[in-house]
């Protein structure tokens, strides 16, 4: 009982935390330039959420995510421009309209396993990517979308200022949070995670593989697709680049920086890494082979990212207290719970079969 | 209670059961021995719908279970540890008991089964928030066989539980195989190690090459020279 209390105050601390600093920062904050940068950074950080639950949960990789987050950009933005719907409609149109693509993509893609999957879905994104630089008439092919409006007013609230635009996002960011962390403490989260333990383990348990897996990535999609709308209406252009696979990657790149299957990690991965661009900006195109290095020495000596380290940190923490209390006690949960790297199950991790 | 028909399994061209028939009644133990590749392991996956029979029929309580998908068979009543990597290491070992209890509704009687698995295995409960994958071999073949319980299966099928253990953890499991089975709940026990396996069960299939060789009283079956030739050393 102790112990629960005792997460619960970090989490309550975490929240705090976040909602004050989230509230001030543009007070704050010296000039509008670092208002952009975090604007963008949460509009990312969502997307990377919806990753986080197929990747770090589910442990499925899917190469996908920019060819999803380029999705809901364009419904949403082409819903605006060509249809002048309201961006309030425009909005969950978008975030529907991506989940049910998904779904269909999911149908197919969940048949296979392991690197076929992570090849499959790579191809899917492309695919997305293709459509949208080469369907002209509908997309503006290469030469883009321009001119997207802003998100409409609701009642006297109006959307015209960087700062209110910046709440406009944040307040979406704590959305996906709040969601994100009921997922991951019931019992949705662990039927996730251990599908990402042993898929043929889970299904002996009376756990639906294929219905789990789909439904995870529905919802992945659908806040990536929120987060493709929120994108569109802030940018107000809209490229085919952004559904690359170089976005997935850098997506990727994020939520291994932050810490697959926690919640903080998704926003904390993307704050550091956008801190990190934009003080490389130097470096231009060069940049992305400090990032390449980053990734290595990630993968390679912190797989669980700065949160899970951190809380491998403190499990050891309390535990040498613990230790120095009361002789020999067990060690807590949590201890390097996102070990397996990139979703990818090894070999050694697949559940052995013999006969 | 469980009935294989002529049940014929195959991993790609390879013929892994040759129709296989065999029956468990309710309250029994039985066991299914034989040597490496004989087919027990695949029995058992053929039974709980990971794998699919091309001819013949698995039936529980009179009813087919052949296309029946996994998680419907569970809800079935029917439980499977397998064997090898039994927990999910990287949850803890309160969370693999939840897990178990995944598809039941009855809140209350949850809670109850997971002090009567707390009761089996007190070492379950000392290391309940710790990671399953921390624990040894013994509490980690405790705590497949506790989540199976949670399941409040009719039909238990264990593939292998003495595997990689030391002989007086092989005792404690078989003993609390025994308790498990005294409590109402049908087993059907894979072993390589037939002379244990023998010892609990009441009856017993020898598993040759995909065929069932010999069958019978496991008491008789153990005193009867091939067996004893095959499998318990002279």
């Amino acid at each position: 009982m102790l112990s629960f209390l005792k997460e619960h105050k970090f989490k309550f601390i975490g929240y705090g935390l976040l909602l004050i600093i989230g509230i001030i920062f543009p007070i704050v904050s010296p000039n509008r330039y670092y208002l952009t940068v975090a604007t963008l950074g949460f509009i990312y950080a969502i997307a990377v959420y919806g990753l986080n639950l197929i990747v770090g949960y589910l442990g499925q990789l899917s190469l996908a995510q920019a060819g999803f987050f380029g999705l809901g950009a364009y419904t949403s933005g082409l819903l605006m421009l060509k249809l002048d719907l309201n961006f309030w409609l425009a909005l969950p149109l978008a975030a529907i309209i991506t989940t049910i693509l998904a779904v269909l993509v999911g149908l197919i893609s969940f048949r296979t396993k392991g690197h076929y999957f992570v090849i499959l879905t790579l191809c899917i994104g492309v695919i997305i990517n293709l459509v949208i630089e080469k369907w002209d008439s509908l997309t503006g092919g290469v030469r883009g979308l321009i001119g997207i409006p802003l998100p409409n007013p609701i009642g006297p609230l109006e959307f015209k200022t960087l700062e209110s635009q910046y709440y406009l996002v944040f307040v979406f960011l704590l959305i996906t949070i709040y969601v994100m962390n009921r997922i991951s403490s019931s019992l949705l989260g662990r039927t996730f995670r251990s599908i990402r333990n042993s898929e043929d383990l889970a299904s002996t348990l009376g756990i639906n593989v294929m219905y789990n897996k789909l439904l995870g990535f529905a919802i992945a999609a659908f806040f990536t697709g929120i987060a493709g709308a929120l994108y569109a209406s802030y940018i107000r252009f809209l490229g085919p680049e952004i559904s690359t696979h170089h976005l997935t990657f850098e997506f990727l790149l994020f939520l291994l920086i932050g810490g697959q299957a926690t919640v903080a990690g998704p926003l904390v991965g993307t704050l550091i890494a956008s801190v990190i661009t934009e003080s490389l900006q130097f470096a231009q195109e060069y940049r992305m082979v400090i990032f390449g290095l980053m990734l290595i020495l990630i993968v390679r000596f912190f797989p669980g990212g700065a949160v899970g380290e951190a809380r491998k940190l403190k499990v050891k923490v309390t535990d040498f207290y613990n230790r120095r209390k009361a002789g020999n006690y067990p060690s807590g949960p949590g201890a390097g719970s996102s070990k397996g790297k990139l979703g990818v199950p090894s070999k050694g991790e697949s559940h052995v079969t013999k006969n | 209670m469980l009935v294989l028909e002529d049940v014929n399994v195959y991993y790609g061209a390879i013929h892994a059961l040759k129709g296989i028939s065999l029956t468990v009644n309710e309250g029994e133990i039985v066991t299914l021995i034989g040597s490496n590749g004989a087919g027990k392991s695949t029995s058992l996956k053929t039974i709980s719908g990971l794998l699919r029979p091309k001819q013949g029929e698995v039936k529980l309580n009179g009813e087919v279970l052949n296309t029946v998908p996994p998680q419907k068979i569970v809800e079935r009543g029917i439980a499977q540890i397998p064997e090898g990597r039994r927990v999910f290491s990287q949850m803890t070992v309160m969370e693999n008991l939840e897990l178990g209890a995944f598809l039941r509704k009855d809140k209350d009687e949850v809670k109850k089964d997971l002090e009567y698995v707390f009761d089996l295995f007190p070492r379950l409960q000392e290391r309940r928030s710790q990671l399953a994958g921390t624990l040894s071999g013994g509490e980690q073949q405790m705590l497949a066989m506790g989540r199976a319980l949670m399941t409040k299966p009719k039909l238990l099928l264990l593939d292998e539980p003495s595997m990689g253990l030391a002989p007086i953890l092989v005792k404690q499991i078989f003993s609390i195989i025994e308790t498990i089975n005294s409590g109402g709940t049908t087993i059907l026990l894979v072993e390589q190690n037939a002379h244990v396996a023998l010892s609990i069960a009441h009856r017993a299939y020898v598993l040759e090459t995909g065929r069932i060789v010999l069958s019978g009283d496991a008491k008789e079956l153990s005193e009867s020279p091939e067996v004893r030739k095959a499998y318990l050393g002279g």
